[in-house]
């Protein structure tokens, strides 16, 4: 084959993502390749042609990502290079390729991977009105979420082979199907614990942050894990968007493109700011981000580092995480139901009849202090767990999920259809309690809050005395709010 | 009282501790170069008073110890005679680090104290002292706190809006002029103020050696009531207590046993009327201390009407909850 030099050049569209927004990017095959993602990507793509039996091109070749100003990181570039490089050297017919956004790692033996984000990737084409997106054949249920069409590829050869017309891609086919995910566990293996069951069908009904606090081995945990298997599947938007920030992260099972549940996570104490929240230079979504319209678990609270709780605050406040990064700012949702456990000291004696607390005040100070007012002013719920003495251990088991899920789902359906409206009964007594107990400001309005889910877990028409009062039972009480 | 003042300005600018004029030029050269009115105008633009030991309105029980302060520094709306014999002062003092059982404790007498007419006085500490405060406040009862520091300053300032509710109705007070950091030999010393505002000192839980017992020790020396309040034998937290009780302390059962040895009559209970759940939890609290879930399980109802019982209890002043678990209170008399 001869090329003149003006022909040596071709274009390939794909996306590249910033956080989970998509931005366009180009590939032009012609300059030397400058980032690190795309030196190994042009060893990758060279070795992937070769085994494509397909010829590389014996000129200088340039390829230039544009525009230049966005980052480019990550290998969904190699696809793209390698059909933007092969219709520079007249092996694929470029008005074709324009159809198209490829997005895909080249294995050395010419393979198409999966790379994480592909549905983001595929609804930006599908909004740039792109027809259809050139992909890993694994990536096509999720990539196909968007509604584009979705060309699986295999290999490099198959995807060449298809733009030259000479064939049809195979229609991908799930090797397992969509297996339904692994049930969460139950609440039915929960012995007694009335009061933080009651607590935790609340917090799910009314979507409100919950916090567990107890000596250690009251069983804080576990019921915090319950929370999510009480909580009614996803809408249909709201999949898509836990899909998209898990597809980013690379956390999507093959088997299961849709996530259809809340997610659950529970990121360890040691857990850095950037893990929870998000960060990086990618940046990639965070803890808080990956329990969109789900549930993040603090395990312990009090031994998060500070830093990396009160970046809570943003999201527990706007549903979003910003992050601002010399590349540019991404935005990802993060709105969770937060559950946090915390002991009542930081040996763990105290609220157990049988263990005396060995803390100094100064150090019960510095455990407390570590919770900001503000932090613990975004707990609707709080409740102190006592550990259970030895005879009351002989609690019965309690209702299981499946019986108390079409309670909490019904009251949400309530509680959408609009607030309900307190008694005159109500209000004196929510006036009394900011006298008594006393209450700030946001105290009465959480409390005035959780009034309205009891009310509408009881399925009441208005919001009653008897209702704020069970809500001013799980009031932050005051050895937390001030030590 | 311009001498008083001048004492308890010298006292501060030197960072010592002052009750009388010292000897040497020093205070002579302080004296010359004080100005009484500018510093009692500073005083007064930042809301705080001061009464010398001089002065008709400093109270007579602080003067009869043995070494009283050259005067105090007031913050807060509420007036002298809280501290100047028309109001019958109560210390009550105790551990910091106090356990579920003497914050309930504390609490339980500050509101009771208080509701009689007392004047419930402590250091606005940790533990004891602020459930103590509290109590008071949830009585709607006036409150003094007595401060190791200056009035200015919010120690410990986890207290800085507890400091501020005392003052709606109460009194921050200390000997030590505005600007006086907290030092820790400071503390002893005011434990002798709480001791000498108080007609009698209650010590809720105390360890061995501790401030609380200072404060008791005082409250001794100078022919005051001291009242400690049992505690379990095999708790370090009530080591203290349990040895002012050998020595001869009268033990405190009820909040009526201050009020009969003060001559202060508690006030009328009001007819409460009790919901039915409320009434069941309340007789299951009468056989001891108990958490929510376990009164659920004893009453059969469900654990939201027991949350909601609880909540009316607490707010009749029947029930104090603490990590958790829920006392019946036995009001006075």
């Amino acid at each position: 084959m001869s090329h003149t030099v003006e022909a040596v050049l071709a274009q390939a569209v794909t996306y590249c993502l910033v956080g989970l927004d998509p931005r366009r990017a180009e590939v032009e095959a012609h300059l030397q390749l400058a980032n690190r993602a795309c030196q190994e990507a042009k060893e990758r793509v060279r070795s992937g042609v070769a085994s494509a039996e397909l010829e590389w091109p014996r000129f200088r070749i340039t390829v230039n990502l544009a525009p230049a100003e966005l980052r480019k990181i990550g290998s969904g570039f190699d696809l793209p290079i390698a059909l933007s490089v092969l219709a520079a050297s007249r092996q694929v017919p470029e008005e074709r390729l324009a159809e198209h956004v490829a997005f895909g790692e080249l294995a050395l033996d010419g393979r198409v991977r999966p790379v994480n984000g592909v549905l983001a990737v595929a609804e930006g084409a599908s909004a740039a009105g792109i027809p259809r997106v050139l992909c890993a054949a694994e990536s096509t249920p999720e990539a196909a979420l968007s509604g584009i069409d979705v060309v699986p590829v295999r290999h490099l050869a198959e995807a060449v082979a298809y733009l030259r017309g000479e064939r049809d891609p195979p229609t991908y086919v799930s090797s397992n199907g969509h297996r339904a995910e692994a049930p969460a566990p139950d609440l039915g293996d929960v012995l007694g614990q009335e009061r933080p069951r009651r607590a935790l069908e609340l917090a799910a009904a009314g979507g409100h942050n919950l916090l567990l606090a107890g000596p250690p081995g009251t069983g804080k945990t576990m019921l915090g894990r319950r929370l999510p298997g009480v909580l009614p599947p996803l809408a249909a938007e709201e999949a898509l968007e836990v899909t998209r920030i898990h597809s980013v992260a690379g956390m999507l099972a093959p088997e299961r493109p849709l996530v259809l549940t809340p997610p659950f996570r529970a990121p360890h104490h040691s857990a850095s700011t950037a893990a929870i929240v998000g960060g990086g230079p990618g940046p990639r979504p965070g803890e808080a981000s990956l329990a969109h319209r789900g549930v993040l678990l603090l395990d312990e609270m009090p031994e998060f580092q500070r830093p990396a709780l009160e970046a809570l605050r943003q999201p527990l406040e706007d549903g979003a995480i910003s992050i601002a990064r010399a590349g540019g700012r991404a935005l990802f949702p993060a709105r969770f139901q937060l559950v946090a456990t915390m002991n009542l000291c930081p040996c763990g004696g105290r609220g157990d009849p049988a263990a005396e607390c060995s803390c100094s005040a100064q150090r019960l100070a510095a455990f407390r202090d570590k919770l900001s007012r503000a932090l613990l002013d975004r707990f609707d719920l709080v409740v102190t767990v006592p550990r259970p003495r030895a005879h009351e251990l002989e609690a019965a088991r309690g209702e299981a999920s499946a019986a108390v899920a079409p309670r909490v789902a019904a009251a949400r359906g309530r509680l959408a259809a609009g607030g309900l409206e307190r008694t005159a009964a109500a209000d004196e007594l929510l006036a009394r309690a900011v006298e008594r107990v006393p209450l700030s400001a946001r105290g009465r309005a959480r409390v005035a809050r959780v009034a309205g889910t009891v009310a509408a877990l009881a399925g009441a028409d208005r919001v009653e005395g008897e209702h704020v009062a069970e809500a001013l039972a799980y009031r932050t009480p005051a050895e937390l709010a001030t030590a | 009282m311009s001498r008083d003042l001048a004492l308890a300005a010298f006292a501060a600018s030197t960072g010592a501790h002052v009750v009388s004029a010292p000897r040497g030029a020093r205070f002579g050269v302080f004296l010359d170069s004080f100005d009484a009115g500018r510093f009692t105008a500073d005083l007064a633009g930042r809301g705080f008073r001061f009464v010398g030991r001089s002065e008709a309105g400093f109270p007579p029980l602080l003067t009869a110890i043995h070494d009283p302060p050259p005067g105090l520094f007031l913050r807060g709306d509420g007036g002298l005679e809280l501290l100047a014999g028309t109001g019958v002062g109560v210390a009550i003092v105790g551990a910091r680090a106090c356990s579920a059982y003497g914050a309930a404790v504390a609490r339980m007498l500050g509101r009771e104290l208080a509701a009689a007419g007392a004047v419930v006085v402590s250091g606005l500490a940790r533990g004891i002292d602020a459930e103590a405060h509290r109590g008071a406040l949830e009585a709607s009862g006036p409150t003094v706190a007595v401060l190791g520091c200056g009035i200015d300053r919010d120690y410990p300032a986890a207290h800085a809006e507890l400091a501020r509710r005392i003052g709606e109705h109460g009194l921050v007070v200390s000997e030590y002029a505005p600007g006086v950091e907290p030092a820790p030999w400071r503390f002893p010393a005011r434990n002798r103020i709480i001791a000498g505002l108080a007609r009698a000192t209650i010590v809720v839980e105390a360890r061995e050696a501790s401030g609380a017992l200072i404060t008791a020790d005082f409250a001794l020396e100078e022919g005051r009531e001291v009242f400690a309040v049992p505690g379990e034998i095999t708790s370090g937290l009530s080591a203290g207590t349990n040895a002012l009780l050998r020595l001869g302390a009268t033990p405190l059962t009820a909040a009526s046993d201050v009020l009969e040895a003060l001559d202060l009559t508690p006030p009328e209970a009001p007819a409460l009327e009790l919901g039915t759940d409320a009434e069941a939890v309340l007789a299951l609290l009468r056989d001891g201390p108990a958490s929510a879930d376990a009164l659920t399980r004893a009453s059969g109802l469900e654990a939201g009407a027991v949350g909601a019982a609880l909540v009316e209890l607490e707010l009749a002043g029947l029930v104090a909850e603490a990590a958790g678990v829920f006392r019946g209170v036995m009001p006075a008399g």
